[in-house]
């Protein structure tokens, strides 16, 4: 018994100290005083405000396109990336993988000066298709490590054996290989997704012209003080995550054990 | 086969244009000066007294917040692992597993869908002299925490944005282990310590690993986190590229120590990768 | 397999659409314009008036330091119209010739600019050829008259230990030197080793009383009363001390920094007729006003002075001070290349100590 309560408060304390943080932005959204240091009453303003906020409308909107968009494109040409790796031989596919792993194990800043450097060497324009192409250069191998581990354990025989069975090799992919690889997929793209979502140095490195995500909008503030309002829209996306995870949840979990 | 390999052709064609040559334009800037003449110089300044101070902070800092990430996340993952095996009776076990499993990554991954710097800053309201927690305690008369704009603040922050890396990989690896493997033990007389030391330990080592690895090289490289908990008074390599950047307009200098930052990043890569392989032999 | 590669064929075509399009899908009936200006530093009503009254649209890009802003620049990724860096970088990009003449026949409004701010400019600008003043102001010393008992009119009291982790420094390389060489009596632009070895000296002795160096941020902690004295930029305090009455603004005796920052024109401006017409609306009193009320720094725009209702602001000795009665007042200067590097180094001494 004993023993369990000192798990339950191990737990209690870990959640606590993920969430504190994230309680007091919640909080501080509700905040009349417009400085964060001083309790000014409840109000519900910068609700109304956010909304009025073009600039942070603004930069809601690029930074929901660019993660989906991002996320998109990187999850199409990972896995069909990762249909080829696992076709290589073993020691090209070390070297793709080991190109692979760069993004993700190399420093943020590295990989944003280093795409700022390209951008600026081809004398791209620096904007929202700047950042679209570096988020989809680090939101790649996020969906690639996600689906290699399930290529690996496909039984490569059930494929073969649906092309022996005169399925064509698009038709038994998607029959056969895709549904064993799309928890993958589906896990990639979210990752993929989220890490877009979160980004802020490699953006900081590579927007241009009038194109700020949240992120950069928050870096922006950060100097001259936060808006409430963005204390307000982070708790509405918060909020809308976590209701949408909580009923994605429960709704696979009903329906399997009904099916089963 | 051949056009199975084929598919391939636009992610490699990609990872050339925004992995390999982006690099290869950092290693370029680098390894020359102004003029364009090939230097060592910028590499070099690594040890120049600054640098190579702000390098040591760095991987001190570093090295504590991936200890301190590794003893709390450990605990955390057998517990929540522990939770898992008691559910795993019945038919139904491995679906409820999948579904306990899922709750609990986004537990730790839902934090990330608060901005990263919102999240950071909060904690600056949280810590600051007037801030939540000083309140708090001044109310309970209690002494009050000062650790705001000091090295501490910045090993907290580097954990609070961390952890999630270190639990999520130990707990794959926990929750991958046999039960009935710990139960042969048990039954061959084997106590908790010896269990933990002999099995569970050995079986983990690769997602320990790799939870290393995800947190070290983040904290290692981070120049957000010492700028807003650590009031500007601590220079970490991160923020030494960064302003060589931004301030100072010394791009072959900020890339020369790019150059070295990546050489700790290789090394880590090849010590993890050696224990890796290790590790995947016990797990097979 | 076909499908497939259709797949990529759409999906490439698409991202291509996405890089070309974003650029050409800007232009208003007049055409465009492409403004670089610091973080916070114009009304946004403002933008859309102009757009409003001139057709024209203007595509708008902030900067944090003029350290960021020049690269950005020189490298061409995006042809500027219009940027407002400060005194110093002015001075830099006019000896790397990468600003055109403005021609002030464009320019009507120019008149509304007091005469004595260009005075100030010739600093950096000694022929008043490439820049028009658009803000200006002091660096000065704001404190929390609850928090600190005698009146401060010294930069010295940033050296009293009293006031230890009560203070907050400018985290930037000029400001933070400009405070030590001033405190020992040198130019702030002075290239000589001995006063520099001197003022970085002075900067490590104070950094153990240092509670942060910031930027930006030293308005919301010196609101919040987190620390007692702050150094800070006249602008900025005007809105701080409006926000909590219990705040100070001085000028120190030994002298300071005037800035100004001004808008330039790029030598590869393409739409330079409409940049010019974008200075002379922001060159417009009542448009300069509205400015001033939103960004709170100081206006060169006499018109526009005249013009605020607010009695305590228009003779507010922080907002337009009379210049005439400080001494040892300076404009930075560009240090040159390895005058840069010095400065940089020796702050980055006093960072890491």
């Amino acid at each position: 018994m004993i023993k369990n309560a000192i798990k339950r408060i191990y737990v209690a304390f870990i959640f606590i100290f993920l969430y504190a943080p994230i309680a007091t932005l919640m909080i501080l959204s509700f905040n009349a005083s417009k400085t964060r240091a001083k309790w000014g009453g409840f109000t519900l303003t910068w609700y109304q405000a956010l909304f009025l906020n073009e600039e942070i409308m603004q930069a809601l909107f690029n930074t929901l396109l660019i993660a989906l968009t991002a996320s998109i494109t990187a999850t199409l040409i990972g896995t069909i990336a990762c249909i080829s790796i696992m076709n290589l031989k073993k020691y090209t596919r070390t070297i793709i993988i080991g190109i692979t792993n760069i993004p993700m194990l190399n420093a943020d800043i590295v990989t944003g000066i280093s795409l700022m450097l390209l951008f600026i060497s081809t004398g791209l324009r620096f904007g929202m298709g700047t950042i679209l192409l570096s988020h989809i250069t680090f939101c790649i191998p996020y969906v690639i490590l996600n689906i290699l581990p399930k290529m690996k354990q496909l039984n490569p025989y059930t494929y073969e054996a649906a092309l022996d069975l005169g399925a064509g090799p698009v038709y038994g992919f998607m029959k056969v290989v895709f549904p064993e690889i799309l928890p993958g997929i589906l896990s990639g793209f979210l990752m993929a997704f989220t890490m877009s979502l979160d980004d802020f140095i490699i953006t900081h490195f590579t927007k241009g012209a009038g194109a700020d995500t949240l992120s950069t909008k928050i870096y922006t503030e950060v100097k001259k003080g936060i808006k409430p309002e963005m204390y307000a829209l982070s708790t509405i996306i918060f909020l809308t995550v976590l209701l949408l995870l909580l009923l994605v949840n429960k709704s696979p979990s009903n329906t399997k054990n009904t099916t089963q | 086969m051949n056009k199975k390999k084929l598919l391939g052709t636009p992610y490699f064609i990609w990872s050339t244009l925004f992995i390999l040559i982006p690099l290869g334009i950092v290693f370029y800037y680098g390894l020359t000066d102004e003029s364009g003449a090939f230097t060592l110089n910028n590499v070099m300044a690594i040890s120049s007294p600054g640098h190579a101070k702000s390098l040591w902070i760095s991987l001190g800092l570093s090295l504590v917040s991936t200890l301190i990430c590794l003893f709390l996340a450990y605990p955390l993952a057998m517990i929540l692992c522990s939770g898992d095996h008691s559910l795993q009776t019945g038919f139904l076990s491995s679906k409820s597993n999948a579904a306990h499993k899922n709750i609990i990554v986004l537990i730790f991954i839902l934090p990330m869908w608060m901005n990263f710097l919102l999240r950071t800053l909060a904690w600056q309201t949280l810590l600051e002299k007037t801030g939540v927690i000083n309140n708090i305690l001044a109310f309970l008369h209690l002494p009050a925490l000062k650790i705001i704009n000091t090295p501490y603040a910045i090993i907290l922050g580097m954990v609070y944005n961390f952890l999630p890396f270190m639990v999520l990989p130990v707990y794959n690896s926990l929750i991958k282990i046999d039960p009935n493997v710990i139960h042969a033990a048990r039954d061959l007389g084997a106590n908790e310590f010896q269990v933990f030391t002999k099995i569970t330990l050995p079986l983990t080592t690769p997602g320990i690993i790799s939870g290393i690895t995800m947190v070290f090289i983040p904290a290692l490289t981070t120049f957000l986190i010492s700028k807003l908990l650590g009031g500007g008074k601590i220079l970490l390599i991160g923020n030494v590229i960064e302003e060589e950047f931004t301030q100072a307009s010394n791009w072959h200098l900020g890339s020369g120590l790019s150059i070295v930052l990546m050489m700790f990043i290789i090394f880590n890569m090849v010590v993890s990768a050696v224990f890796d392989k290790d590790g995947k032999g016990g797990t097979l | 397999m076909k499908k497939l590669y259709c797949l990529i064929f759409i999906l490439c075509s698409s991202l291509s659409f996405l890089l070309t399009g974003c650029g050409n899908s800007a232009f208003g009936e007049n055409g465009q314009v492409i403004v670089y200006n610091w973080g916070e530093y114009i009304d946004p009503m403002a933008i859309d008036m102009f757009e409003e009254e001139t057709g024209i649209k203007v595509i708008y890009e902030e900067f944090e330091t003029n350290e960021i802003m020049y690269p950005k620049m020189v490298s061409g990724s995006t042809v500027y119209d219009v940027i407002c860096p400060s005194d110093y970088m002015i001075q830099k990009m006019i000896e790397n010739d990468l600003l055109a003449e403005i021609n002030f026949d464009h320019i009507p409004n120019v008149v509304n600019i007091g005469t004595q701010y260009f005075e100030q400019s010739k600093e950096f600008d000694p022929e008043n050829k490439y820049s028009i003043p658009y803000c200006f102001g002091t660096v000065g010393i704001l404190y929390n008259k609850t928090m600190v008992k005698e009146p401060i009119d010294s930069w010295a009291v940033l050296w009293d230990e009293t006031y230890y982790d009560n203070i907050l420094m400018q985290d930037s390389v000029r400001d933070a030197f400009m405070v030590a060489l001033k405190l020992n009596g040198y130019s702030m632009n002075t290239l000589n080793q001995t006063e520099l070895e001197t003022a970085k000296n002075a900067l490590i002795q104070q950094k153990k009383l240092v509670q942060a160096y910031v930027i930006d941020q030293v308005r919301d902690k010196m609101i919040s009363g987190e620390a007692a004295i702050g150094v800070i930029y006249s602008g900025e305090a005007i809105y701080t001390i409006r926000e909590n009455p219990d705040l100070v603004y001085v000028i120190p005796k030994e002298g300071t920094n005037v800035w100004i920052d001004s808008w330039v024109i790029p030598k590869n401006a393409v739409n330079k007729e409409n940049a010019e017409a974008f200075i002379n609306f922001m060159c417009r009193p009542d448009i300069a006003l509205i400015n001033f009320e939103y960004i709170t720094y100081s206006t060169p725009n006499t018109a526009a002075q005249a013009l605020i209702e607010d009695n305590d602001i228009r003779t507010s000795p922080i907002a337009f001070p009379d210049l005439s009665l400080y001494k040892n007042l300076e404009t930075f200067q560009y240090l040159g290349v390895e005058g840069t590097e010095l400065y940089n180094n020796l702050w980055k001494e006093v960072k890491v100590y």
